[in-house]
Formats: structure tokens, sequence, C-alpha cells
């Protein structure tokens, strides 16, 4: 029998979520401490499962579009293009070139919006709280735009098969551009709170490191593969909706680690703006809906598209049987599988690195558990 | 009435009323004042609701603490869990005590007004005379820095105590923090302090700056590292960012004193604001002059007189405060070990230095 003495050493065991403020949203990690060092973690999730999937196996193909919404609701738009794409892709819908750019323009200030997110809560986890206040700020701006063209500012519902739901309404091309005019000089602000200030690079330098080998092994996407140093974009390797016509850089890590990992998200949403600029300058009239059907009923096969969201490639896996009804559909959410790697990376380091590790996979739980 | 239980007996006892009462109003609306200076950091507008543009939102506060339920959590240490929030709260007061926010006989012109109607003028004149009476402080110590360091460290056990009687692992790894953290700064600030004693050769806090006064400079300028030092310090020791580690509410969601609430959660609340004004007051007195104007040796400054000693002290604690609120909006939080390796690595060999230099300094010319 075991006899405890007072020498005796035992690891503490705590329960950090999934009511935590920094576990965003309902993400549960046990933690095993030796002091304020993490001997273990183990994430537990599935708080948030409400059978995403299984939901969509009882509804048509165009009944299920809001619930991708529900997903990933902090890039509620990236998430319903990546479905509608793929259900056009299986009926082969043609889109107006108008709707095709208006769908990228949207999708690229939902990934600036999804950053500023991002950068607004890790920001918080490492203690600047001024920063989570100014990029809410300009995401608010976004969220305004996105209630003028969608009518909702969250789960927004975005696009319909074939296109658009409604044009955009008059006075919205301004507002975009008054954005794309000021959004630079506020990256800046941020760049100047955190890039270059000592404690923002002594708490995010060497954190949470991932070699470009393990990056690959593990499946990771956006921006912590990029962060590693692999040359992955889906916009680039296999260009959607339209993305060949447009200039953009895919910014690149060294490190691997939490610092690089910042540095291109910040960029990122430069090139997103980039993006941006250029479709408000070459905006073609025309239709926003092409002939799509009523009830469609794709024919029999199985059908991947991707897209990259803001958090990576997000894939839709949909098995059609002839009926009106996806027979299987399956996500592939990025950041489940960015969760992954948290055990490994967190092992070693320190309580207050585990808010900083999970800030930087940028978990959202809506698309982890579906 | 005897002269002496006047002297000893009410007037320090009026003081002391006066000074518990102003502090707690004061760090009553260090809050509000903090919360705006912050919103406005933040472009927001803080608290608006409650009077005008949020005036009276921290009476309201108070008011909802008092009002809250008490909860003590069920396997907690019931004796301890009560004591700890006192223990933290009551040494913040005490270190008022010593702190001279008048120069002697400020108090002087009022004594005669009060005391007039009631006794003669031979016992006013003899008791307005007195320092003791008349001083802009409670009391006047030799040891009044001593004093200082030694009662504000004991708060220090109140926040241990409360995270070890939470019985709870958030508030127990918030208490072992703030624990490392508080004694590691302590050295550095202590040996920070010795610079000025050395230049000034006295630890009362009175005597220091009466000192300043006949040198006619303010010791931050003998001392600008020592000042630095202290300020760094005393930030680290009132647990204010970037060193707000116990606390670290987004990784230990609160801390020491999660498992506090209501009046008692208040207490710590006013314990650490408290404890913000200690640090800016004696940082004030040590290095800016108490309640000296600034350049007291400039002639054509002298119009600057006209603002009376009391205020001056008043707004330099203000200013100092505001540079703490200041970083607060501006700076990310460290980790425990890069702190701890500041503390010992960075803070206490620049101050041990200080005090080497000083030393030297004070033996080749004074």
């Amino acid at each position: 029998m075991n006899r405890q003495t007072i020498l005796d050493t035992k690891e503490l065991e705590i329960n950090m979520g999934p009511q935590h403020p920094s576990t965003h949203g309902v993400l549960r990690v046990r933690l095993k401490l030796d002091g304020e060092r993490v001997v273990d973690a183990e994430s537990i999730i599935g708080y948030l499962h409400r059978g995403v999937e299984k939901i969509a196996e009882n509804r048509n193909y165009i009944k299920c579009t809001p619930y991708f919404d529900r997903t990933d609701y902090i890039a509620a738009v990236s998430n319903v293009y990546g479905y509608v794409l793929g259900v056009e892709k299986m009926l082969g819908i043609e889109v107006p070139e108008r709707a095709r750019r208006i769908r990228i323009m949207m999708t690229e200030f939902n990934r600036i919006a999804s950053h500023l997110l991002w950068l607004a809560t890790h920001a918080i986890d490492i203690g600047a709280m001024t920063v989570f206040l100014y990029c809410f700020r300009e995401r608010e701006e976004i969220l305004k735009l996105f209630e003028a063209i969608f009518g909702a500012r969250l789960t927004t519902h975005a696009f319909r098969l074939g296109g658009l739901w409604l044009d955009m309404p008059p006075g919205f091309e301004a507002a975009c551009r008054k954005f794309i005019d000021e959004f630079p000089a506020r990256v800046d602000e941020y760049e100047q709170l955190l890039t270059r200030n000592r404690i923002w690079l002594e708490r995010t330098k060497g954190v949470g490191v991932i070699s470009a080998e393990e990056a690959i092994d593990w499946g990771l996407s956006g921006p912590p593969l990029r962060g590693s140093g692999v040359d992955h974009d889906v916009r680039r390797l296999r260009p959607y909706g339209g993305y060949e016509q447009f200039q953009f850089d895919v910014p690149m890590g060294k490190h691997g680690d939490t610092y690089d990992r910042y540095l291109i998200r910040l960029e990122e949403m430069r090139q997103s703006r980039r993006i941006i600029a250029q479709i408000l300058d070459d905006l073609p009239d025309g239709k926003i809906r092409g002939r799509a059907p009523k009830i469609p009923k794709p024919p029999v096969g199985e059908y991947y598209s991707a897209i990259e969201s803001p958090r990576g490639e997000l894939g839709y896996y949909i098995v059609s049987d002839g009926s009106p009804q996806p027979f299987r559909l399956r996500i592939r959410p990025p950041t489940f599988i960015s969760l992954q790697a948290l055990r490994r990376l967190v092992r070693g380091h320190l309580v207050a690195d585990v808010v900083a590790i999970i800030g930087t996979l940028d978990i959202v739980l809506g698309e982890i558990d579906r | 009435m005897a002269e002496w239980i006047i002297v000893y007996g009410i007037i320090p006892f009026a003081k002391v009323a006066v000074i518990v009462l102003v502090l707690s109003g004061a760090v009553a609306y260090m809050t509000l004042l903090e919360r705006k200076v912050i919103a406005h950091i933040q472009v927001r507008l803080g608290p608006m609701r409650v009077g005008w543009h949020g005036l009276l939102q921290p009476i309201a506060d108070g008011l909802k603490f008092i009002l809250k339920e008490d909860i003590v959590p069920a396997r907690s240490d019931k004796l301890l869990f009560t004591l700890a929030p006192a223990i933290s709260l009551i040494p913040a007061f005490v270190v008022f005590a010593v702190i001279p926010f008048g120069p002697p006989g400020m108090m002087e012109g009022l004594l005669r007004w009060v005391l007039a109607p009631f006794m003669d003028t031979a016992a006013v004149e003899s008791i307005a005379t007195q320092s003791a009476a008349s001083g802009g402080f409670v009391t006047d110590i030799n040891i009044a820095l001593l004093f200082v360091l030694s009662i504000s460290s004991v708060g220090i056990l109140g926040v241990i105590l409360g995270g070890w009687a939470s019985n709870s692992k958030y508030p127990l790894l918030g208490a072992l923090r703030s624990s490392a953290q508080m004694i590691s700064y302590e050295v550095a600030l202590g040996f920070s302090v010795i610079g000025v004693l050395l230049v000034t050769q006295s630890l009362s806090l009175v005597q220091i700056v009466e000192n300043q006064r006949e040198a006619e400079v303010w010791y931050i300028f003998y001392q600008p590292l020592a000042f630095v030092l202290f300020f760094i310090c005393g930030m680290a020791e009132t647990n204010r960012l970037p060193f707000d580690l116990p606390e670290a509410e987004t990784e230990l969601v609160g801390g020491f004193h999660t498992e506090y609430s209501g009046f008692r959660f208040s207490l710590f609340f006013i314990a650490e604001y408290a404890a913000m004004v200690t640090v800016c007051a004696v940082a004030v007195t040590l290095f800016l002059g108490g309640w000296l104007r600034p350049f007291p040796n400039v002639e054509w400054l002298s119009f600057l007189d006209l603002i009376p000693p009391l205020l001056w002290f008043v707004i330099k604690v203000f200013l100092l405060l505001y540079v703490f609120i200041w970083i607060r909006g501006t700076l990310p939080r460290y980790r425990f070990d890069q702190l701890m390796s500041y503390g010992w690595k960075v803070f206490l060999p620049l101050a041990l230095a200080n005090v080497i230099v000083t030393a030297g300094v004070v033996l080749v010319f004074m």
C-alpha cells in the first residue's frame, strides 16, 4: 500500500473550461501540472455538438445551407461559400461574373473580420486589453457591411446556389472603399502596440513551435501550417470561384512559433484588403444569380470542394445518391485538426502559455464540435 | 483636559479618521478614474449611466458589493477565509500613519481656530506649535521608511491566506504566484530605497522631504535609476499589469480571489488600490519631493507656492497613479518565469549596483 508522506509530490490536475475566459468557447482542457509546468493536457470536446452533418442528410441541398453559418460562426461567409461552391460543382451551375466577384469580396471581408476577432482575443489572453477593443472597432464596421448586404451580422446565410440573393445596396461600394482606405492605418496601429513590444515578443517567440514536418504530419492547414514555412494556400494551389484573377501574396513564417503565426495573420489581413481593392476597381455589371434548380438533384457520385477559410483548408465532402438530400455530408473543419496539436504543443510549457497556444491555433468550437 | 491627551490622543485620532475616510473615497474614485481613463484609451466612454458621466458609479458599486450574498465555499478554512481580506486591507491603510502629506506646522492655523473657543491662549499656543499636533502627518517616527516596508509586506499574507483558505486550485495557483512574486520584488524594492537613504541619511519620511527642501533638489535627480526601479517593483508589488499574474483573469480566472464574492471581494479590491496609492505616495515622498513644489531652487517659479503643499502632494500622487493606469492600458502581461527572472536577474543587480555607486559617491564627496 502506498503511504503518503509529507515529502511526496503529486501532480496537480486542473480543469480548464468549458467555462473559462480563454478557451474560446466551450473547450475543456484537463491539465496535469507540476507547479506551473504542464505535464500533460487532454482536450475534451463536444459541448457544442449539434449534429450538423446528420441534419444535412435530412434536408435538401438548398435548405441545409444556413446550417453551415453555424459551424464556424466567426467565418460564416466562408463556410457557406465552401458548401455552395461544392453543390454548384455537383450540378454544374454557372455563376455570373459579378456574383463571383462579390462573393470573393465578401469572403475576404469575412477573413479580415475573423482575423480581427482572433487578434483581439489572442491579445487579451496575453493581457493586452486595448488591442481587443481596437480590433472590435474595425470588426464592427465589417459586420455593418454584412448587415447591409446580407441582412444579418453573424449568421449571414450569405450566398445562394447560382449566385447571391440580392445585389449590393446603394452606397455599399462607397462604404467598402471607405473601410479599405482606413484599414491599413489601423493594422499599423495594432502593430505599433504589439509587434516590437518586448513583452509581446517574449510571450510569443519560441512558444508553441511546430516544425514543418510535424505540421504536415498532423494535417494542419492555414496559418498554423504556413507559419512553419510550408507554402500551402488553397486559393493558390487549387483556385476556386475566380481567385486566379487576383494578385495576392501568401505570407509565410520561418520558425513556426506563435509570433510567426501572429505576423502571418496580420499580413493576410493586408492581402485580403488588396484583393478587395482589386475587385472594387473592376466590378462588372450584370446579373447576380445564374440558373439554379428549385430542388437540386445532383447526379450520383462523390464530390469534394475545399476553400481556404480564415483558419485553413475547409472541405465539404458530399456523397449524392441522386436524391434531393445529400446521402452523406462530411465537413473537414480546419481547427478540429489544429486542436489535435494542442497536447504536443503545451507539454513542458507553463500555464500562461496554454492560453497563448490555444489562442494561436485560432480554434472555433462550433466548427470543432459541429 | 491634559495637554498630552489632546496632542497625542484626540488630534491624531481626528487625523486618522480623516485619512481613512478620504482614502476610502479616493480609492473608490480611483476605480472610476481607472475605468474612465482606460475607456478613453480604448475609444469607448466607460461608465456613463450612474450620475453625470458615471460620477456616482463607485457608490453604486460599493452598494452592490455590500448587498451581495456572502458566499463561503463549503470546504474552505472558514477562519482564514474570513481573516484574509482584513489582513490584506488593514496594512494598506496603516502605512498612511507615517506618510507626510504636508510640512510640519501645516495645521497650525487650523488648530488655533478650532481650539480657541475652548481654551485660553497660552494652552492653544503650546498645542499648536507642537509638531506632533500641527504637522501634515499623523506621526513622524524616526524609522518611518522601515515601518512602511515592513507593514506593506504584511499585506502579502492576506493574499496567500486567501488563496490557501479557498481550498480551490485556481486560487492556490494564484496565491503561489503572488507570494513568489511579491517576495522577490520586495528585495529589489528595498535595495532601490537604500540609495535615497544614503543620500539623505535619515529614515524619517518628514526628514527626507525636509532634506530635499534644504538640498533644493528632488532626489529623483540624484537617484533616477532608483526611482525607475522603485516604480517598476512597486507595480509588481501591487499586482498591476504587466505584473498582474496573481490575478491573470485570462489564465487563472481571477487568481487568489476567485472564490471571494460580495463584500469580502471588495475588501481585496480596496486593498489593491490602497496599496497602489501607498506606493505612489512613498515614491512621491522619497523621490519627488513630497509636498514641495517643482524646482524648489528656482526663484522665478515661486508663484507655484500659491498652490498649498498638501495639493502639490496630491497632484504628484495622482500623476503617478495615472501612469499606473496608462501602463495597464498599453502593455501585455509577463509570464511567470519571465517575471521572476527579471526580478532576480535584472532589477536586483541594478538596485545593488545603484547602492554601491551611491555609497561610493557619498563616501568621496560628502
